[in-house]
């Protein structure tokens, strides 16, 4: 049964990098996609607000697996034409961006309504308001969840395994599938997932103290 | 190359996302109550337990957390039957990861919800001579139930979605319906934006139902 196993190792870490890789498009793209929505959220004009704020309602509203199988099989139906690995990076990004809106909305939020006043006072321009001002504050409080929501990328990428694509969860399958080894592999599957995102979860709360000196 | 929309296949197949839908909410409540017993029991156990006990819990909950909900379906339904005789259907094998995987969530909140409950209230039950266990269940669990409603129905809405995973172990729920429709009418965008459509007023219709019940009962200021 050990032997089984370490043979397939290489196997598996490679479907381990794919994760990781899933991962991290998934990660980088929706915080610049959603940055940008979450800062068109709080500061847009009306129909730009209200636009952005039906996105993250419904995107939030729907299972990922569906809006995933929606992406993947109804985009060749209006034209679109992507590989199944990009298709499921589209739509984990989609959810993702989301999520990533609405930590910016809350962390752009909570800066006092002063903050904003005192710049425009000083004679700042928006821009300069939100790069001196309104950004450097609200990072504090936008870095904690956001790191803590990358373990739901990380998790979330499990997902992909079902459009085919040879992450680690279908790695792992695969591996079952010749070797019968069900538990132990599962189990081994799941220690990886456990301590990649760990780590993260680990990283986020220690910022989050680092932070905690922060006064409303 | 135009895609006209056509509707009908989906209408006639309905009674699947019907009844996907109806098997959706039936999972999503069942997994929920068998939660909260866990989370209610895991949470009055680690606040008054002593340091093991409480590494275990924490370590029940950090474990589940941080693995893919896809994986511990798969981890339960084909492979804790090849290690210990057990034989389940489908749903039932989910129902049982989905309670596990809510409680995890629920120890948690239930855990913040009695450290939340403020001590005069303990006090004053100490005061009118209520014994420790009058005091748990007169006194601090109803207030921290109110305290939690929040955050417990909003973990509800998330495990009704949660309940799509079900479909690759082939239980009929929703997704599971849209699923068929896709590969045997091939409607694809129509089966897609009716089942987005279901999953949103369904999950919207409950946020909305859950806050007024949230208003009614909110703990006192």
């Amino acid at each position: 049964m050990l032997s089984q196993i370490l043979y397939a190792v290489p196997f598996l870490a490679q479907g381990f990098a794919i994760t990781l890789w899933v991962s991290l498009l998934v990660v980088v793209l929706s915080l610049i996609a959603g940055v940008l929505l979450g800062v068109g959220l709080v500061y847009g004009p009306a129909p730009l607000r209200w636009a952005v704020r039906i996105f993250s309602d419904t995107i939030r509203g729907i299972p990922i697996l569906v809006l995933m199988f929606f992406v993947y099989y109804g985009m060749p139906a209006v034209g679109l034409h992507l590989q199944s690995f990009w298709a499921a990076v589209l739509a984990l990004t989609l959810f993702k961006t989301a999520q990533v809106v609405e930590y910016v909305r809350g962390a752009v939020g909570s800066i006092p309504k002063g903050q904003s006043e005192a710049a425009m006072a000083i004679g700042l321009t928006f821009r300069q308001r939100l790069t001196y001002v309104i950004f450097p504050q609200a990072f504090r409080r936008f870095l904690p969840p956001w790191i803590n929501g990358v373990t739901d990328a990380v998790k979330g990428s499990a997902l992909v395994s079902l459009l085919g694509i040879t992450d680690l969860m279908q790695a792992i399958n695969q591996v079952i599938g010749r070797t019968y080894e069900a538990m132990p592999l599962y189990i081994l599957g799941a220690l990886v997932y456990f301590a990649v995102n760990y780590a993260l979860s680990l990283a986020s709360r220690r910022l989050e103290r680092r932070f905690s000196f922060i006064r409303e | 190359m135009g895609y006209a929309l056509n509707f009908n296949l989906i209408w006639r197949h309905f009674d699947k996302l019907w009844g996907g839908l109806l098997l959706s909410l039936e999972l999503a409540v069942i997994s929920i109550a068998i939660g909260i017993v866990i989370g209610l029991v895991l949470a009055v156990w680690y606040v008054s337990a002593g340091r093991t006990v409480r590494a275990i819990i924490a370590a029940y909950v950090e474990f589940i957390r941080n693995v893919p909900l896809i994986l511990l379906v798969y981890l339960v339904f084909y492979g804790l039957p090849t290690v210990i005789d057990i034989a389940y259907s489908a749903p039932t094998s989910f129902v049982l990861t989905l309670s596990v995987y809510s409680g995890a969530y629920l120890v948690e909140v239930f855990r913040s919800g009695l450290e939340a409950v403020p001590r005069g209230q303990l006090d004053a039950g100490k005061a009118i001579g209520l014994t420790p266990w009058q005091r748990l269940l007169h006194v601090r669990l109803p207030t921290m139930l109110r305290i939690t409603l929040p955050a417990l129905s909003n973990t509800f809405i998330s495990l009704f979605k949660d309940t799509s995973i079900a479909s690759v172990i082939s239980v009929p729920e929703l997704t599971y319906g849209a699923q068929w429709i896709n590969f045997n009418t091939f409607r694809i965008v129509e089966v897609y934006l009716v089942t987005t459509a279901m999953y949103l007023v369904t999950g919207y219709a409950l946020l909305f139902a859950l806050r007024l019940v949230e208003r009614r009962f909110r703990a006192a200021r």
